[in-house]
C-alpha cells in the first residue's frame, strides 16, 4: 500500500498541494509567532520541493508516465491532468527554484522586519509554485487556462509585494496588462484546438496535421500568448520593470521559472503537429535571434543591477526559441539531427538557464540587501566583503556566458551543433540557419562584455560611494541556495552525460516522427565525454599553474602598492571606469537599436568650460517607442468604446448576463 | 592509438610550448630590417619571459583573487584551445564533434577573467582598455563562425581537424573565391584578437592608445611572464588556424610536413612584421568599422558556398 502511494505521480501531487498552503500558516498570526509561522511555511516549500523533484527525477529515469482525472460538473467535461517526460522535465526548474528561493526569503524578506507584507508574500508565493506546476500538469483546455490564470494572478501580487512604492505598483499594472493580453489570446487558442480536435482534452503528440488555416491560427496564437508569457521581443515589455521591482528570490522564480512556463505552452501546442511548414521553424529562429541579440545589447546599456538580469533573461529565452526553431526546422527537411540536438539544447538550456539566473538574481539580491542601492555605478569592491558571494555570482556569470567547463556552454554547445547540422542542408533553410549561428556566437561576446561589465563594476575594485559600501557577507540562509544552484552547474557543466539519457527521452516523446529513425541517437550526436574530460583538463591545469605561481610568489619578492597610474600617486575610488564608461563603445555601436538618451546641461566652450552634468541611460525602447505612440492613438480612436467602461462593478456583472443570454438564444436559433 | 599519433601528438604539444615566442622575435627582427636597425636577437622574447619569471611581483593594493586567476586562466585556456586545432597537415591531438564552439568560447573563458583583473585593479586605464577590448572581440566573433561553417560546409565535418584538413590545393581550385574572401576576413581577426597593428600597438608608450597591453598594466614579475607567453601561445594557436587555410600544402609524408608548417608559421610572422611595419595604427572610430567589413567579407565567402 506504501510503495503505491508512493509512485513519481503520487509525490508530485502532493508536492503541488503541499506548496499550495506553504504559505497558509502565515495568514493566521494568532496561533504562530510570525517568525515561527515563516519557517513552518519554508519548511512545507522545502518539503513540497523534495517531494516534487523526487517524483520529476524518477519519472525522467524510470519512463512511467501517469495520469488524473477530475470528474466536475462544468459544461467542459472532465479533467485531466498527468505527468509525462516533458511535463516532468519542467518540474525540475519549477520545484528547485522556489525550494531555493524561500529558504533565501528567510534572512532576504525575514518576517519581524517585513511585517506588512510577509504573509501576502509567502502565500502567493507558495500559490505561485502549486500553479506552475499545475499548468505543466494539465491535460485540457480548461484546467489549463484555471491554473494558467492563478498563477498569473498570483505572480501579480509578487511583484507588486511593495505596492506602496508608485515604481511597483507602476510595474504591477503593466504586468497585468501584458499578462492578460496574452492570456486572450490563449482564450482563443483553446476553444481553436477544440475544433480542430474535437476535444477539450490535449491531442496526442503529432496527431494533428499542420497545414490547415486552424492549426496556422493556433499557432500564432500560441507564439503571441506564450511568447508574451516567456518575453520574447517585441512581447517583452513588462518583464524589466516587473523583474526589478519584485523582491529578488521571487525575480529569480520568476525569470528562472514563470518565463519557463510560457516556453512550456509554446513546446507542448508544437508537440501536437506534424509536418510543419518550413515558415513556423523560420518564424521561431528568427524571433529567437532578434530577442537573444536585442536582448543583449539593451542589457549591455542598464545601470540597474536587476533590471540588466532581466534584459538577460530575454536574451535567453531567445537562445531556448533559437533551439525549439532548429528542432522545427529540421523536422521540415528530414534531418533528425537537427531536432534532437536543437530540441534537447532548448530543453537543456531552460534547466540551465533555470540554475544560473536563479543563482544570479539570488547573489544581486545579497548585494542590493548590503548595499542599499540597485545603480551598478555606485557600487563597487563588494567581493571584499561578501567573498563567497561573490564567487557564486562569478560561477552564475560564467555560466550564463556560455563559457566552458560550466552548464552554459553545453546547452549552447548542443544548439550550435544543430545549426551546424543544418548548414550542410539545401535552399532557405540552409540560408536561415547560416545567419543564426553568427547571430548566436555574437550574442554569447556581447554577453561576455556585458557580465564582465557586472562583476568588474560590482564586485571587483573598491567601494565608489561610502554610502554604499557593502557592509557583511550574506547568512548562511541566502548562501546556502546560492551555492547549491551553483553546484549545480558546475556538475551539469564537467558531467552532462547524466542529463542525456532523459533529454533523449523528453526529445522523442515531443518529436515522435524520431522514433525508429536508426542511427541517431543523442549520446551518439553529443561528445559528452569529451566536454568531461576538456572541462576537466581545463581545471586541472588551472590548478597546476595556480600552485607552480604561488611556489614562484613565495621564492620570489613580493610588495604591495596602489594601482598605478600613470605616475599619479593618489587614485581615488571615484576615478574607477564605470559600468557607463564600459558599454559606451558598444551602445554607441548599437545606438540605431538602443536609442539611448544623454542629457548635458549646460556648454562646454572656452579654455576653462564651468560646471556641467552629463547623464545618460538606455530606456526600454520598444515601449516607449512603439507601443505607448500605438496605444495613445488607440486610444483616441476608440474612445466612444470606452463608455462601455463605467467601472461600476454590478454594470459588468449586467454585461456577463446580457452575453450570456445572447449566447443562449444564438444556440437555439 | 598508434605509434605515429603518439609520436605527431608529442611534436605538436612540443611546438605548443617552445615555438610561440619565436614568432614575436620574427616579428621584431622584420619591423627592425624595416627601419634599417639590427633589432634584437630572435630569442629575446624568450630571454624577457625568463627574466620576468625571476623578478619579484608588485600587487595593487585593491586588487583580490580575481587579478591573481586572470593571468592563469588565460594561459590555461589557451593552452587547451592549442590541442585542438591541427598543425599544419597533421591532425590535433584533441578532435570530436563540435569542438571548434569548444575552440572559441576557451578563448572567449580567458578573455573574461583577462578583463575582470583588469577592472579589479581599479584604474580608469585599464577599464578602458577592457571596455575596448569587449567591444572588439564581440565584433571579431562573427567573423570566425563565418570562417567556420564555410569550413564545415565545404567539408560536411563539425571537428576543427576534419574542416581544417579538407582545405587543401584541391578546394582552392573549386571553392577558391570563398577561401580568398575567408583569409581576407580571418587575417584581420588574427591582428585583432592578438592586439597587433593596426588595431592596437604593443609597442607604444601611451596607456591611452592601448588594447591588450593598457589591461595588463599592473601584472609583474611572474604573472607578467605568464601573460607575455600566453599572448605568444594565442598568435601562434589563432595563426595555425589561418597558415592552414592560406597555405594549405602538403606532402603526404610526417616530417616534410612539420617542416612545412614551420616554415609557414614563420612566414606568416615575417607578414605580421611588414604589415607592422607599413601602416600606422588606425584611430579608435576606425577599428569597429574595420572589423565589420571583415565580418561581411566572411559572411560573403559563406553566402558563396551555400548559394
Amino acid at each position: 500500500m506504501a510503495q503505491d502511494l508512493l509512485v513519481p505521480g503520487n509525490l508530485i501531487l502532493f508536492a503541488t498541494i503541499l506548496a499550495a498552503v506553504s504559505g497558509v500558516p502565515l495568514l493566521f498570526p494568532c496561533f504562530f509567532s510570525v517568525s515561527r509561522a515563516q519557517l513552518l511555511s519554508i519548511f512545507l516549500m522545502l518539503s513540497a520541493s523534495f517531494a516534487g523533484l523526487s517524483g520529476s527525477i524518477v519519472t525522467l529515469f524510470s519512463g512511467r508516465s501517469a495520469s488524473y482525472e477530475l470528474l466536475w460538473t462544468l459544461p467542459f467535461g472532465q479533467a485531466e491532468f498527468g505527468i509525462d517526460a516533458l511535463t516532468a522535465w519542467f518540474l525540475l526548474p519549477i520545484f528547485l527554484i522556489p525550494g531555493c528561493a524561500s529558504l533565501y526569503a528567510r534572512s532576504y524578506w525575514n518576517a519581524d522586519q517585513h511585517l506588512a507584507n510577509i504573509s501576502k508574500m509567502t502565500f502567493f508565493f507558495g500559490l505561485m509554485t502549486a500553479s506552475m506546476s499545475g499548468v505543466v500538469l494539465a491535460r485540457d483546455g480548461i484546467s489549463f487556462l484555471f491554473v494558467w490564470e492563478i498563477m498569473a494572478l498570483s505572480a501579480y501580487f509578487l511583484v507588486s509585494t511593495e505596492d506602496e512604492k508608485s515604481e511597483v505598483s507602476e510595474a504591477g499594472t503593466l504586468y497585468m496588462i501584458t499578462t492578460h493580453t496574452g492570456t486572450l489570446g490563449l482564450f482563443a487558442l483553446f476553444p481553436l484546438l477544440n475544433l480542430l480536435s474535437g476535444s477539450w482534452l490535449f491531442p496526442a503528440s503529432a496527431s494533428l496535421s499542420a497545414s490547415s488555416w486552424l492549426s496556422t491560427a493556433i499557432f500564432l496564437l500560441a507564439l503571441f500568448a506564450f511568447g508574451m508569457k516567456a518575453g520574447i521581443m517585441p512581447l517583452h515589455i513588462w518583464l524589466p520593470s516587473a523583474h526589478a521591482n519584485a523582491p529578488s528570490h521571487v525575480s529569480a522564480a520568476m525569470s528562472g521559472v514563470i518565463l519557463k512556463v510560457g516556453i512550456y505552452g509554446l513546446i507542448r501546442i508544437l508537440s501536437f503537429f506534424h509536418g510543419v511548414p518550413l515558415w513556423w521553424g523560420c518564424c521561431v529562429l528568427v524571433l529567437g535571434v532578434v530577442s537573444g541579440v536585442v536582448g543583449v545589447s539593451f542589457a549591455i546599456g542598464q545601470h540597474d543591477l536587476k533590471r540588466l538580469l532581466a534584459y538577460h533573461s530575454i536574451e535567453n529565452i531567445g537562445i531556448i526559441f533559437m533551439g525549439t526553431g532548429v528542432a522545427l526546422i529540421g523536422q521540415k527537411v528530414g534531418s533528425p539531427a537537427m531536432m534532437l540536438l536543437g530540441m534537447s539544447g532548448a530543453l537543456l538550456h531552460v534547466l540551465n538557464h533555470a540554475l544560473f539566473k536563479a543563482l544570479l538574481f539570488l547573489g544581486a539580491g545579497s548585494v542590493i540587501h548590503t548595499t542599499g542601492t540597485r545603480e551598478i555605478d555606485l557600487m563597487g569592491g563588494v567581493a571584499r566583503r561578501l567573498p563567497y558571494t561573490a564567487l557564486l555570482f562569478g560561477v552564475g556569470s560564467v555560466a550564463i556566458c556560455g563559457l566552458p567547463p560550466l552548464n552554459g556552454f553545453v546547452s549552447e554547445l548542443l544548439i550550435f551543433l544543430g545549426l551546424f547540422q543544418g548548414i550542410q542542408g539545401e535552399g532557405g533553410a540552409a540560408v536561415v540557419v547560416t545567419l543564426a549561428t553568427p547571430a548566436l556566437a555574437l550574442l554569447g561576446g556581447l554577453a561576455v562584455a556585458c557580465f564582465v561589465k557586472v562583476y568588474g563594476i560590482v564586485f571587483l575594485g573598491v567601494p565608489r560611494s561610502e554610502a554604499h559600501s557593502a557592509r557583511h557577507e550574506a547568512g548562511w540562509a541566502m548562501l546556502l541556495p546560492m551555492s547549491i544552484l551553483g553546484m549545480l552547474c558546475i556538475v551539469i557543466g564537467l558531467a552532462p552525460g547524466v542529463l542525456i539519457s532523459p533529454l533523449q527521452r523528453v526529445t522523442l516523446a515531443i518529436l515522435p516522427p524520431l522514433v525508429g529513425v536508426e542511427g541517431h541517437s543523442l549520446p551518439a550526436l553529443v561528445p559528452t565525454t569529451m566536454i568531461t574530460l576538456a572541462g576537466v583538463f581545463l581545471l586541472t591545469l588551472i590548478l597546476l599553474i595556480t600552485f607552480w605561481y604561488r611556489r614562484r610568489l613565495l621564492d620570489s619578492v613580493c610588495s604591495q602598492t596602489v594601482t598605478w597610474g600613470c605616475g599619479y600617486q593618489r587614485p581615488a575610488p571615484r576615478m574607477q571606469y564605470s559600468a557607463s564608461s564600459f558599454a559606451e563603445m558598444l551602445i554607441t555601436l548599437l545606438s540605431f537599436v538602443l536609442k539611448p538618451h544623454s542629457h548635458l546641461s549646460g556648454k562646454i566652450a572656452g579654455i576653462f568650460p564651468g560646471r556641467t552634468r552629463f547623464s545618460s541611460h538606455v530606456p526600454e525602447a520598444v515601449l516607449e517607442l512603439v507601443y505607448i505612440p500605438l496605444l495613445k492613438l488607440l486610444y483616441q480612436r476608440f474612445s466612444g468604446i470606452r463608455r462601455l467602461q463605467s467601472g461600476i462593478l454590478q454594470q459588468y456583472v449586467l454585461y456577463t448576463l446580457i452575453t450570456l443570454v445572447v449566447l443562449l438564444v444564438g444556440s437555439f436559433i | 592509438m598508434t605509434n605515429s599519433t603518439i609520436i605527431n601528438s608529442t611534436i605538436h604539444i612540443f611546438l605548443a610550448l617552445i615555438m610561440p615566442p619565436l614568432l614575436l622575435g620574427v616579428i621584431g627582427k622584420t619591423k627592425a630590417a624595416f627601419a634599417g636597425r639590427v633589432g634584437a636577437p630572435f630569442l629575446q622574447p624568450y630571454y624577457d619571459i625568463l627574466r620576468l619569471l625571476h623578478k619579484g611581483t608588485v600587487f595593487s593594493t585593491t586588487t583580490s583573487w580575481v587579478f591573481r586567476a586572470g593571468p592563469i586562466v588565460a594561459l590555461a585556456t589557451t593552452a587547451v584551445a592549442s590541442l585542438l586545432i591541427p598543425f599544419g597537415a597533421h591532425p590535433s591531438p584533441i578532435s570530436f564533434d563540435g569542438d571548434m564552439i569548444l575552440y572559441a568560447y576557451l578563448f572567449a573563458l580567458g578573455r573574461f577573467f583577462t578583463m575582470a583583473a583588469a577592472l579589479d585593479t581599479g584604474s580608469s586605464f585599464e577599464g578602458m582598455g577592457s571596455a575596448r577590448e569587449a567591444t572588439y572581440s564581440c565584433l571579431a566573433e562573427p567573423t570566425l563562425f563565418f570562417a567556420l561553417i564555410t569550413l564545415s560546409r565545404l567539408s560536411g565535418s563539425y571537428s576543427l581537424t576534419g574542416m581544417l584538413s579538407n582545405v587543401s590545393s584541391g578546394a582552392w581550385l573549386y571553392a577558391g573565391a570563398s577561401l580568398l574572401l575567408l583569409i581576407g576576413g580571418m587575417f584581420i581577426v588574427l591582428l585583432v584578437e592578438n592586439c597587433r597593428i593596426p588595431f592596437d600597438d604593443p609597442n607604444t608608450h601611451l596607456e591611452l592608445t592601448m588594447i591588450h597591453e593598457v589591461m595588463v598594466l599592473d601584472h609583474s614579475g611572474p604573472a607578467f611572464a605568464i601573460i607575455q607567453y600566453a599572448a605568444s601561445l594565442k598568435l601562434f594557436v589563432l595563426g595555425a588556424f589561418f597558415v592552414q587555410l592560406a597555405l594549405p600544402f602538403a606532402t603526404g609524408s610526417p616530417f616534410p610536413d612539420w617542416g612545412i608548417f614551420i616554415v609557414s608559421m614563420l612566414l606568416l610572422a615575417v607578414i605580421i612584421g611588414v604589415v607592422e611595419s607599413v601602416m600606422a595604427r588606425l584611430r579608435l572610430v576606425r577599428v569597429p568599422q574595420l572589423l565589420v567589413a571583415a565580418t561581411i567579407l566572411a559572411a560573403f565567402s559563406t553566402l558563396l558556398v551555400i548559394r
